[in-house]
This record gives C-alpha cells, sequence and structure tokens, in this order.
C-alpha cells in the first residue's frame, strides 16, 4: 500500500473498484462508446436494468495503464462487481446469455440495494448510470 | 503482422491438447476471434480459461492484436 502514495491514479482505480458495485472501465461514455466491444458490454448490463457506474479510460493513458496492472487483463472494457473482475466484452457477453450475468447482478444488487454507488469525480471521472 | 493461422499455432503449442479455431474478424489482421477448447481449462473460471490464452501473446494484445474475441472450452 505504501507505494500507492506515489500513485494517485492506482490509486484512484482501486477506490472506485472498491466503492462501487458494478464498476465498468470502458472506451467513452455509456451514451456514446467510443468501441463496439464498449458498446455491447454497455448493452448486456442496460439489458438487465443494472445499476452501474463507468470510468471512461480513453481521456489519460495512465488510467488503462494502472487499471491492466492492477486487474492484470489486458483488454478494455473491464466489468468489475463486488470488488472483482468479471471479464471483458466476450466473458459479460456470454454471462449474459447463459444467464449468469442475471443472477450474480441480481444476487449483488439485492445484497447491496440500499447502498448507492458512490461516485469521486477527484481524480477518475465516475458516472453513475441506470440505465 | 499476425495472422489467423499464426495465431491457431501459437495457442495450440502453448496450451498442451488444446484445439483453437481462430478466424480474422474484419480481414485486417488486427481483430481476431478464437474458439479454444483445452483440457487444461478445466476447473479454471471463465477469466482464468482467457488469462491462459492472453499470456501467450502478452503486450501484443492492444498492440498489433487490437483485439482478440475468446469462447473457451474444456471438454
Amino acid at each position: 500500500m505504501t507505494d500507492q502514495h506515489d500513485n494517485p491514479i492506482r490509486q484512484a482505480v482501486a477506490d472506485a473498484i472498491a466503492n462501487n458495485d458494478v464498476i465498468l472501465f470502458m472506451k467513452g461514455t455509456p451514451e456514446a462508446p467510443a468501441c463496439g466491444f464498449s458498446a455491447r458490454t454497455v448493452g448486456a448490463l442496460q439489458a438487465l436494468d443494472t445499476r452501474f457506474a463507468a470510468v471512461d479510460i480513453l481521456p489519460d493513458p495512465r488510467i488503462r495503464q494502472e487499471l491492466t496492472a492492477l486487474s492484470q487483463w489486458p483488454t478494455i472494457p473491464q466489468l468489475f462487481v463486488g470488488g472483482e473482475l468479471v471479464g471483458g466484452c466476450d466473458i459479460v457477453t456470454e454471462m449474459f446469455e447463459t444467464g449468469e450475468l442475471a443472477a450474480l447482478l441480481g444476487a449483488e444488487g439485492q445484497a447491496h440495494a440500499s447502498e448507492p454507488a458512490v461516485a469521486d469525480g477527484s481524480t477518475l471521472q465516475i458516472e453513475n448510470r441506470l440505465s | 503482422m499476425p495472422d489467423a493461422a499464426t495465431i491457431k499455432a501459437r495457442i495450440e503449442a502453448a496450451i498442451p491438447g488444446a484445439q483453437a479455431e481462430v478466424e480474422d474478424w474484419t480481414g485486417g489482421g488486427d481483430h481476431f476471434r478464437a474458439t479454444v477448447v483445452a483440457d487444461a481449462f478445466a476447473g479454471l473460471s471463465r477469466i482464468q480459461q482467457h488469462r491462459l490464452v492472453y499470456e501467450i501473446f502478452g503486450a501484443e494484445i492492444g498492440g498489433p492484436i487490437h483485439a482478440l474475441s475468446l469462447k473457451t472450452h474444456s471438454q
């Protein structure tokens, strides 16, 4: 943890993942995705009426760099639920089709229904979305 | 520039017993789609299965290989 004092972006990414039950790191915004893979992942979340926070990684290349360093996952988008990496577009789409995503998000939503997603706009621009 | 046959060969060489089907998604030589079946995936989560494949290519993902879309199964 000590080295994170020197790395505010990594800390901001870690905090965003910890503080938001469902958070999507993507290219662009839910309204204007900048990549087909991000668009498809947003579509799956919206189809399930999921409330989720979204972070656009494009404004600063260090966001992607630090996110990938934390998650050990090479591609964007990346969906985290309950602090755990669920996957990118392929896995989210597959889980949507099998119903696993609804089960995962349903369980998470029930457990945290009273906790609104937290937005910390200081370093990352996090937008909370209810489709 | 990577091509589908090379990506297939590298996946099958790196994961013992794997069978990969790889297609060039857009015809542009940088967006690929792969289905990989391997006994080595048994008992692993999807994240872990995909990581095994991504690790083969390292920094090439996001570089020369803009996208490698994956479906993985154990059988």
